[in-house]
């Protein structure tokens, strides 16, 4: 038996509080998304994003959200956050991304609420190059009321109101937003979580609209009705069915009812934005008559309660 | 009942927003004017006759008051995003006309329920569906009180004429911001269209209400719990209250809570804080009141058409008196009521098949006769049928 000392434990900082739970409303846990839904997945990927974006500051971002399993996006999310009505959350976001150019507004809905009934306020927002990310969560059906067909339904997929399979074909998001004038376009499963991560971080940092489809598995809805097994057994599809390809040519994106899932990010350039557009053309023709929209009145607390620690 | 508003501090209008002076202007513009004058500096619209003017207006006059304007893709579109630029500090405002009105009213719904202060005028035309777009009526009285689903109170101004549209318009976006709410302003194709004098005063004469933001700190703010008055101080964006706010039935603290208790206290508060301060809200114009034993009620280009009809009545010896209403909603109920037991009766034209007047026919409870004059739409009223409606009031 030697004499020597025993080996000194490394002891790390006890961890007292979630990474995240500056930006997630812990109080209003747990949430309502079902066991190995992929909605809390890509939650924790934009709670994360930001966390590795520093150059936005969590004060200065608006969440909006529609209606859905994907709409309550907003009642979790620990930012200034709006919970709107069944396809509006576009046009809301709008309304909020003109008045407050400092704020970084981001939509966080999913595929019924963004791509059907708020399928107009979709192609304008993105053919006014409106400034805002629009974070669209596709599980393929609409979950909350009970698993009835989506425009992303795949055609011969099972759902409530095609109890014998969807006739109808569904949209093809990525080339739908791009073909709107969208400047960024993107699409990841739930399993792609560090590059749905560095999408979202790069979305953070660019002006204009920014579209990321993120395909998310329904287990109890859409996987149900079709026999698609559990959460797992999705993530497990994903796994073996996706394919990335950055350079993929947007109108073969379709996805097919059991097919392969093409991701990546597919477009990203610099165009200028309704405010740009807005703020140029008017200067053009007023010249020194022009006054660019400013920032309304409001008290400025956070300059003053920064350090305050803010209740959890 | 509660406690009065709480002595809000009102500052003068932005000068660089008010075209001072005497000018000639059709109600459309006048209430564009009306919108600038009361800061608003961000309008998201849809063309629709015979509201289109005010967009058209407020899109020219914007860029040189830094202001924005944002034609939007839909109604829908519209209503919502003066909701989002109010929410963002922005005084907003949208005008539209009957089948656009129909689709802002789930919308305006969410204006109720999020208590955003935010400004839609209706420049009224004939309907159902598609109707009379280019000829008056007042038929959607009823759809602004009731239009949206649910329980809730609402706040409509009626002008009669393009210095009213100025004037209101302003009233309009005070009351939103003192009552936490989107206000209604009920123009109608005539007051719209109707060019006369609109005089616009000195920028310090017009008194805004600037908002009322809370003064507690990120950490103790509750975004619905409302003061003395019924009403919640708002919080600023951006400045880390982090708020949360929803249309589903909420708590003090804006999250969703959905049960019997708390739908009955926050239907309960979004009706009284408007109930409650029915006396501050309401505004009329009256003539001939003191020795009157026939009021004639109107609202809106009806009160013009009717004076004819009363001074005809009044030379022949009928006490009549005439009392337009500035405000329809919230309906000056218990004046109404106290009257009915004193007059002989009320004579009501609207341009609708009777819509109003069955609230005064609701207050009067059978103490006095309640006479409709309706009217379909597309003119105006014959003062010949509404002195002949007086005549029969006074039998």
């Amino acid at each position: 038996m030697s004499e020597e000392a025993p080996p000194k434990i490394m002891r790390r900082k006890p961890v007292t509080d979630h990474p995240m739970s500056d930006l997630l409303r812990i109080d209003r846990f747990p949430h309502v998304w079902c066991p190995t839904c992929g909605l809390g997945t890509v939650v924790n990927c934009l709670g994360t994003s930001i966390l590795k974006t520093p150059e936005v500051d969590p004060n200065h971002i608006a969440v909006v959200s529609g209606i859905g399993c994907a709409g309550r996006g907003a009642g979790y999310l620990r930012f200034d956050s709006f919970h709107t009505t069944h396809g509006r959350a576009l046009p809301f976001a709008t309304g909020l991304s003109l008045s407050r150019p400092d704020m970084k507004v981001i939509v966080f809905s999913g595929d019924g609420d963004i791509v059907s009934i708020g399928g107009n306020h979709l192609i304008h927002a993105a053919r006014r190059n409106m400034d805002m990310v629009v974070i669209c969560v596709n599980n393929f059906i609409y979950a909350m009321t009970g698993g009835q067909t989506a425009p992303t339904t795949p055609t011969h997929a099972r759902s409530s109101t095609s109890p014998f399979g969807n006739s109808d074909p569904p949209f093809n998001l990525p080339y739908l937003a791009a073909s709107c004038g969208a400047t960024y376009v993107a699409r990841w499963t739930a399993l792609h979580v560090r590059r749905l991560q560095k999408s979202i971080s790069e979305v953070l940092k660019k002006k204009g609209f920014s579209f990321i489809e993120v395909i998310s598995p329904c287990p109890t809805l859409y996987a149900r009705l079709n026999n698609l097994g559990t959460g797992l057994d999705l993530m497990r599809f994903y796994h073996d069915n996706s394919e990335i390809n950055n350079d993929a040519d947007l109108k073969s994106l379709d996805i097919n009812f059991k097919g392969k899932i093409i991701c990546g990010k597919f477009v990203d350039l610099d165009s200028p934005t309704y405010r740009d557009r807005y703020d140029e053309e008017n200067e053009h023709i007023l010249g020194d008559k022009f006054i660019p929209y400013d920032l309304p009145d409001f008290p400025h607390i956070s300059s003053n309660s920064d350090k305050e620690k803010i209740e959890k | 009942m509660t406690g009065k508003i709480k002595q809000i501090k009102t500052v003068p209008a932005d000068p660089r927003g008010v075209l001072t002076g005497s000018h000639y202007l059709d109600g459309d513009h006048a209430a564009a004017e009306g919108c600038i004058a009361a800061g608003s500096r961000f309008f998201a619209g849809y063309p629709i006759t015979p509201a289109t003017e005010i967009a058209e207006r407020v899109s020219a006059r914007f860029p040189r008051i830094g202001g924005i304007f944002v034609q939007m893709e839909d109604e829908l579109a519209s209503m919502n995003a003066i909701l989002g630029a109010s929410w963002g500090g922005a005084k907003a405002m949208t005008c539209t006309s009957g089948p656009g009105f129909s689709l802002m009213m789930e919308n305006f719904g969410l204006g109720i329920m999020l208590e955003t202060p935010c400004v839609l005028a209706n420049v009224q035309r004939g309907g159902p569906s598609t109707g009379l777009p280019t000829l008056v009526a007042q038929s959607d009285m009823m759809q602004a009180r009731w239009g949206s689903h649910g329980d809730y109170e609402v706040i409509a101004l009626v002008p009669d004429s393009p210095q009213e549209c100025f004037d209101l318009t302003i009233t309009a976006f005070n009351y939103s911001e003192l009552y936490r709410m989107p206000i209604l302003i009920m123009m109608d194709e005539c007051v719209g269209h109707m060019t006369e004098r609109v005089i616009i005063p000195e920028a310090d004469k017009i008194r805004i209400v600037p908002r009322r933001y809370t003064t507690e700190s990120p950490s103790t703010y509750l975004p619905y719990k409302a003061d003395d008055d019924l009403i919640p101080p708002m919080p600023p964006v951006g400045e880390g209250y982090r708020f949360h706010v929803t249309g589903l039935t909420h708590d003090e603290k804006g999250y969703p809570v959905m049960n019997a208790a708390t739908q009955k206290k926050l239907v309960s508060r979004l009706i009284n804080k408007v109930k409650d301060h029915a006396e501050e809200i309401i505004i009329t114009d009256e003539k001939y009141m003191d020795d009157a034993e026939i009021v004639l009620l109107s609202y809106g280009i009806t009160g013009r058409v009717a004076i004819p009809a009363i001074e005809k009545a009044r030379e022949e010896g009928l006490k009549v008196g005439s009392m337009r209403l500035k405000t329809v909603w919230p309906f000056p109920e218990k004046r109404i009521r106290e009257m009915s037991k004193h007059i002989k009766g009320f004579v009501f034209p609207e341009l609708n098949m009777g819509q109003v007047v069955l609230e005064a026919e609701r207050c009067a409870c059978g103490n006095c006769k309640v006479v409709r004059v309706p009217h379909a739409g597309g003119w105006v009223h014959d003062p010949e049928v509404i002195y002949d409606a007086i005549k029969e009031a006074a039998k």
